[in-house]
């Protein structure tokens, strides 16, 4: 995150928090009192010279839209919700990035392996394409038949979804 | 709903290249009693997608709850990520009316409706609760009274508590009984809850890689002979890239990573080959023949 480069005042959107306390799992993100035990307990954090999630709760309660929305570190995170779970504060903060990935793919902002799971998802229903060989082999190992996905029910009940434009983008 | 049945929940990791754990899954199963009915189709969890679309994810999961409702069961999954996903979307829209309006507005362009009816398990609280420790004594014909592992669990399957609840995700204790159970001991090693890195991998490998060989140097240090895994991500993170993390940092383990129902099958009698050992990565030979030594 380029957190050594001075905020300017123009930087700053005050809309900000409000949008992310409106979402699903945002809701609790002004509660943050900074105390640090979510970086602190981060195991990705612990490895990783950028990834702190307590700057990234304190860039989005300050309005830093477009640092926050347009940083690599924001992929990074794990979701393995132990800061979730031990936030004196009950801040989501697993959640609260999720939502910031989320606002980050709309705008077309996504590391390709998320694009290519959803890909893969509308194409078969399962998130890897698995080879026909991996298919046939079931049988040999005395496994059943894979239950087949249902592509055209799936694209219907996925109609309207914001993100997918992306992907027709791509021209997939 | 009857109580030892349930519609299978495969995931997408597991056929794609963990079918060791599935194999040795549906023997122990088998052996328990416990019938298992396949998915009528199958769409991905929705839970590697949630970083992209929040509302996608919860479409998806609700999807496979309504496909389970009409067949009149439960779900059995073998996955934390897919057990974790499908508790929590059945939890926000049982609770959350409008909510699962909105849900259901989708679900109805392709005639499905979500109503809450179906529940969704992860194979450890299966076999925890509804089949139970007695029963899973009983079918203890070698216990592995020599062994001493490691357990691993998988983060969704613990947390966050507030929408999983079924075990402490401070001090989980779920794993540890079961695997206590075949006869084997298993060992407290430092930051036993921790993430194995795997949903990281995709974005830094490296990072990935290092989360993974910390829990590998832990477990060494209690001089565990293999770790026991629940979660398809967790196998692959260990067994698939032991290898790979010690050459990259000059490290040595030759540690196995079991699949917990490859253990119980162990101490139920039933062979390597039954089994799938052979498809791990790293050796396993070592304990086959310590536990194989062990009943003479
Ligand atoms: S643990 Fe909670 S209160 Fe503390 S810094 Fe992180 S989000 Fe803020
Ligand atoms: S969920 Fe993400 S931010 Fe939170 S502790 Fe895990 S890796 Fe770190």
């Amino acid at each position: 995150m380029v957190e050594k480069e001075p905020i300017k005042a123009s930087e700053i959107d005050t809309k900000f928090k409000y949008e992310i306390t409106k979402m699903h799992g945002g809701e609790k993100l002004m509660r943050c009192f900074q105390c640090g035990t979510c970086t602190s307990d981060c195991p990705v954090a612990r490895f990783s010279e950028t990834y702190r999630p307590r700057q990234i709760i304190r860039m989005t309660q300050l309005g830093l839209k477009e640092r926050v929305l347009n940083s690599d570190t924001l992929w990074l995170c794990a979701s393995c919700f132990t800061c979730t779970d031990r936030c004196p504060q009950g801040v989501e903060v697993a959640s609260v990035i999720r939502v910031l990935r989320n606002l980050a793919a709309e705008k077309g902002i996504v590391p390709r392996v998320f694009k290519e799971q959803v890909s893969s998802v509308l194409d078969s229903g399962y998130a890897y394409k698995i080879p026909e060989l991996r298919m046939k082999k079931r049988e040999s190992l005395g496994l059943p038949p894979l239950p087949k996905g249902n592509p055209e029910s799936i694209c219907k009940t996925l109609r309207g979804l914001g993100f997918l434009k992306h992907l027709e983008k791509q021209g997939e | 709903m009857a109580e030892n049945k349930y519609l299978i929940f495969l995931g997408c990791a597991i056929p794609y290249r963990v079918s060791a754990y599935e194999i040795s899954s549906r023997k122990v199963l088998q052996k328990l009693g416990v019938e298992l009915v396949e998915m009528p189709e199958f769409n991905c969890c929705g839970l590697p997608l949630d970083p992209v679309s929040h509302e996608m994810m919860l479409i998806l999961a609700a999807r496979n709850l309504a496909l389970a409702e009409q067949k009149g069961l439960n779900i059995l999954t073998l996955c934390p990520g897919c057990a974790g996903t499908l508790k929590k979307v059945n939890k926000v829209l049982k609770e959350d009316k409008a909510l699962r309006e909105e849900i259901n507005r989708h679900l109805k362009e392709a005639g499905l409706e979500f109503k809450g009816t179906a529940d969704a398990k992860h194979i450890m609280q299966v076999l925890i609760e509804d089949v139970g420790l007695e029963k899973i004594k009983d079918t203890v014909v070698k216990p592995l009274t020599t062994l001493k592992v490691a357990e691993h669990n998988g983060c969704h399957i613990l947390r966050p508590r507030e929408f999983i609840g079924f075990d402490d995700p401070e001090d989980p204790k779920t794993l540890k009984t079961l695997i206590e159970a075949t006869g084997a001991t298993c060992l407290d090693y430092m930051d036993e809850t921790e993430c194995c890195g795997a949903p990281s991998v995709g974005v830094s490998d490296k990072i990935a890689l290092q989360l993974a060989r910390d829990k590998l140097n832990h477990i060494k240090m209690v001089d565990a002979q293999a770790m026991i895994t629940i979660c398809p991500f967790c196998h692959i993170m260990y067994d698939t890239n032991e290898l790979r993390i010690e050459k990259m940092f000059n490290e040595t383990y030759g540690i196995p990573i079991l699949h917990y129902p490859q253990l119980l099958g162990l101490a139920m009698g039933l062979s390597p080959e039954e089994l799938a050992i052979g498809e791990l990565r790293v050796d396993a030979s070592k304990i086959l023949k310590q536990i194989a030594e062990g009943e003479k």
